[in-house]
């Protein structure tokens, strides 16, 4: 029997404005606790919200970017429930006439393969407060013996993207949130910095027969913050409810906490509570409504699309650099480096990165210059130029003086001497084991300092060797 | 001696600027009269010593937040919180050199319609201390009313401004929604709170409107007045071209005792004498559905906004064994009383997922009927004029024991809260030997006609405001 997984995000963004969502308190991720708040964040009696205009049109700035209609009208909602992160009592939301609905992201897949994913919604809501849960078992708040609570967090700004369930397969679903992440950076409205929790998503998960319409029961694995962690919980998630279903069962409504910390762990379960968030309009707000002007003027002015970039890389390069230069943020270097595209792109995302130079610093032209000779100068020249490229004043003059030694009068001796002094591996090389041949080119470059041609090297190695 | 049971705001303004009284000898006289009435009356849940301002004083209802003074909502689960933040409106008159004379008691969260909800007693009726002074603002009108401050600030969600005012023989404005900030008001229903003014005279009134009205960056509902509050002339006699409509429901429903009616008359009788042209018109919906709407809407907001209230941060905590729920639970047990909880169960319940629709939901189409009937009327009229409340000061404890009878004294005005609509409440006779309120109706933002039409009367009506018994 044939399975088809089919999964669904949701997905939250800190927006990186310089104040909180309903008040002017600044966002800030590392100061002491309850140091950024005031009568608002902190739920004074009396206090009132006022919106954030700039975190209004961040979000429908990334609305726009994801194909989505910005409503002509919008309002929030209170969403009510107790919890001691939550200090009004509800949550700021929106509910069922958010800012951005219908969109569509185009994910680009390898050997042509697009898929298209919907999205149903981009809202804004505020953060809550960040909550420590002292003694007891998981640091939960049942059991706990205190509780401590910052609200320096708490009225953070935080869009809510949700998917439609089109994504079909766990890397599909990395793929998505990597091509989503890399929107959201370029947009400049978050550092959707997983590690910092400016960026976090869950994920529901249900699989269904090949052909079979309609969708099963779906679990929802919470709070991932890692790609490659998601896209494991996914494939493991997968695995459990097929096993369930060719066992004969099935599979109940539920939220899996899974440890990232700790992946073999068996995952904490909480039955799907039904609560009732009593949602209803906020009565301290007044509807938004968009100018439509700003809306047009704001999609007139959207960069490319990271998915439209990979496709039009994908004519240069092969699908995996083209993705990885875009969802990175390298292609714009790539593209600005002159010379034969496939080696450019790998330097760019191995040699380079490893670097940790500024991509946009970087002198293109002249880096171009030093990758096209790359074979006829000394490695450890290639790697100072790859160095010092995002210098200021860099030139690839002083790089490709450096000629490579391929005077062949004098590799000669070296190479002799290296043959002489292991007759062993020259017998194993003779008896067959060809793969040697990397180990002597290597002796004659380290006893030249890095400063011969490899190319001739090999050459001459293989030559003395067969003769 | 200042004699401040006859002293105006105007009045009391005018002694200092003539130089005729120090600002401290106008602040030591109200404290005086506190001192000498209010251990009866208990108007004041705090008073305050050396207020910074060189004006004169004003009372602020327990429900604006006043920085470094105790606020408490007239509950005991803010009991010893002190704010660290001032409300717009006293930050608005502060700016104005007002002195913060003290805080008035008042129905728990403005729940009540008679100030016996306070958590800490009930305030009396200057004109009769076994009545009640109307609620929930009972506090700040019978100290106006007492000579105990110049005027005061109440706020008004289904009548807690016009009600205690009637019943107090003093003036009450409730303002369009939206004119006045509700920043710093301890919230109740936030589509219906109002702040306004409770003072003697319309005159006052409208000076302290001024202070208190425009728009106010922190709180996102409020507006820019589309023109500057106008003070009437003191000679101001007139009301030649103003149409005046008498909502039938308004005027002839049950429960509104025959000599409130006939000193509504004789009201009418003197404004058609000063000009003024006067038919009959129609609000049915409004009235017959005006309460249980605003018994919806008004508990579904106030379910939410008493959320916050939960011991973590400020006021009370009771801590039983157990963890943070059982803290919560038994915090909320013993700060809300009775009427707090009956509105948190009401107004949970009508939000409920299934109730929704029908409750909350249909509540919210409701209203939209209401402004609109309001609307029509205002076609063929300019204000529309009812009683206030429909009967005088009742007696302390003749209600308590049935919350729907309580209910029923807003009944004239909380259809005009709901459609938005400012209304005036003006003293215009007694009944009983008890104050009878004239309510004035206005279009929104029409505040400039009321303080027109509310001058006029009041001067027609010549009503003394000092309590008989007090003479």
């Amino acid at each position: 029997m044939s399975w088809e997984p089919v999964i669904g995000l949701e997905i939250h963004v800190h927006l990186k404005t310089r104040t909180k969502m309903f008040c002017r308190c600044p966002v800030a991720y590392f100061e002491p606790p309850n140091t950024q708040t005031c009568p608002v964040c902190l739920a004074m009696p009396g206090s009132l919200p006022v919106p954030n205009r700039k975190a209004v049109e961040w979000t429908m700035r990334l609305g726009l970017a994801l194909g989505c209609e910005i409503a002509p009208r919008a309002i929030f909602h209170r969403k009510n429930y107790f919890y001691p992160d939550n200090p009004k009592g509800y949550q700021i939301s929106q509910y069922d006439e958010p800012l951005c609905v219908d969109g569509r992201v185009v994910v680009p897949g390898p050997e042509g393969g697009d898929s298209e994913v919907g999205i149903v919604r981009a809202h804004l809501e505020e953060d809550a407060a960040k909550t420590v849960h002292v003694g007891g078992a998981e640091g939960r708040i049942h059991g706990a013996e205190s509780s401590l609570v910052d609200f320096n967090r708490a009225g953070t700004p935080l869009v809510e993207i949700v998917t439609a369930p089109d994504l079909r397969s766990a890397e599909q679903a990395k793929r998505f949130l990597q091509l989503l992440r890399q929107t959201v950076v370029e947009l400049e409205i978050s550092d959707a910095e997983m590690e910092k929790g400016s960026m976090r998503f869950d994920v529901n998960v249900s699989v269904r027969e090949s052909e079979e319409a309609g969708f099963r029961t779906r679990t929802e694995l919470k709070n991932m913050n890692s790609f490659n962690f998601a896209a494991k919980g996914i494939e493991r998630e997968i695995k459990r409810q097929v096993g369930i279903y060719e066992g004969g069962g099935t599979v109940e409504q539920e939220t899996l906490h899974f440890d990232p910390g700790n992946e073999s762990a068996p995952p904490l379960r909480s039955k799907e509570e039904a609560q009732d968030y009593r949602y209803f309009p906020e009565p301290d707000l007044v509807p938004l409504e968009p100018d439509r002007e700003l809306v047009e003027r704001m999609r007139g002015e959207l960069p490319e699309s990271p998915s439209a970039r990979i496709r039009r890389l994908e004519g240069e390069v092969d699908f995996a650099l083209a993705e990885g230069l875009v969802t990175s943020g390298r292609d714009e270097l790539y593209s600005r480096i002159p010379g034969e595209r496939e080696p450019v792109a790998n330097v760019v995302m191995n040699e380079l990165a490893a670097t940790g130079v500024d991509p946009a610093a970087v002198n293109g032209e002249e880096l171009g210059k030093v990758i096209a000779a790359r074979g006829d100068i000394p490695r450890a020249a290639f790697t100072e130029a790859l160095a010092a490229s995002a210098s200021e004043g860099f030139s690839a003059e002083r790089y490709l003086a450096e000629a490579a030694i391929a005077d062949v009068s004098e590799l000669d001796p070296v190479i002799d001497r290296i043959l002489g002094e292991n007759q062993t591996q020259v017998e194993a090389y003779r008896g067959g084991k060809e793969g040697l041949l990397g180990f002597f080119v290597g002796q004659v470059m380290k006893e030249t300092g890095g400063k011969a041609n490899p190319k001739v090297v090999n050459e001459r190695v293989r030559e003395k060797l067969s003769a | 001696m200042i004699d401040t049971l006859r002293l105006t705001a105007e009045g009391a303004n005018d002694l200092l600027t003539r130089g005729e009284a120090t600002r401290d000898e106008i602040f030591a006289a109200y404290r005086a009269a506190i001192d000498e009435r209010d251990s009866e009356l208990h108007c004041f849940l705090h008073v305050c010593d050396d207020p910074p301002g060189e004006g004169i004083p004003i009372a602020f209802k327990d429900v604006v937040s006043t920085k470094a003074v105790p606020t408490t909502a007239g509950s005991r689960i803010l009991d010893g919180y002190v704010p660290a933040y001032d409300a717009t409106v006293a930050t608005r008159c502060e700016g104005r050199g007002l002195r913060t004379l003290g805080k008035t008691n008042m129905d728990e969260f403005a729940m009540g319609s008679s100030t016996e909800n306070s958590a800490f007693g009930p305030t009396r009726n200057p004109w009769d201390p076994a009545r009640v002074p109307g609620g929930s603002s009972g506090g700040s009108a019978a100290a106006v009313a007492a000579g105990l401050a110049p005027w005061a600030l109440g706020s008004d969600t289904g009548g807690s401004i016009k009600q205690p005012a009637a019943l107090c023989g003093v003036v009450g404005l409730r303002p369009t929604y939206g004119t006045v900030s509700r920043y710093g008001i301890v919230a109740f229903a936030s589509s219906l709170d109002q702040i306004g003014p409770v003072t003697k005279t319309v005159r006052d009134s409208a000076f302290l409107y001024s202070v208190i009205a425009g728009r106010d960056e922190r709180d996102s509902t409020t507006v820019d007045l589309p023109e500057p509050v106008r003070i009437p002339e003191p000679e101001e006699l007139d009301l030649r071209g103003l149409r005046i409509g008498l909502p039938k429901e308004l005027n002839e429903a049950e429960g509104i005792e025959p000599g409130v009616s006939e000193q509504v008359s004789r009201a009418l009788d003197l404004a058609r004498e000063l000009g003024a042209e006067i038919g009959e018109c129609r609000l049915p919906r409004s009235v017959e559905y005006g309460l249980p709407c605003y018994y919806l809407i008004a508990p579904s907001e106030a379910s939410s906004n008493l959320a916050r209230y939960d011991g973590v941060r400020y006021g009370l905590r009771s801590t039983p064994n157990g963890d943070v729920r059982a803290m919560y639970d038994r915090t909320r047990h013993d700060g809300f009383g009775d009427e707090p909880k009956r509105r948190i169960m009401l107004g949970t319940y009508a939000l409920s997922a299934g109730y929704y629709e029908a409750f909350y939901g249909q509540a919210q189409k409701v209203r939209t009927v209401i402004r609109d009937e309001h609307a029509a009327a205002f076609e063929q009229f300019d204000i529309l004029v009812s009683p206030t409340s429909p009967t005088v000061a009742f007696e302390l404890g003749a209600r308590t024991a049935n919350p729907l009878a309580m209910y029923a004294a807003d009944l004239l005005t909380i259809p005009s809260n709901l459609a938005g609509l400012p209304g005036l409440s003006i003293p215009c006779g007694l009944s009983e030997g008890l104050p009878v309120g004239l309510q004035l109706i206005g279009r929104q933002f029409s505040e400039n006609l009321l303080f027109r039409a509310g001058h006029a009367l009041e001067r027609a009506l010549e009503f003394d405001f000092v309590p008989e018994r007090l003479r």
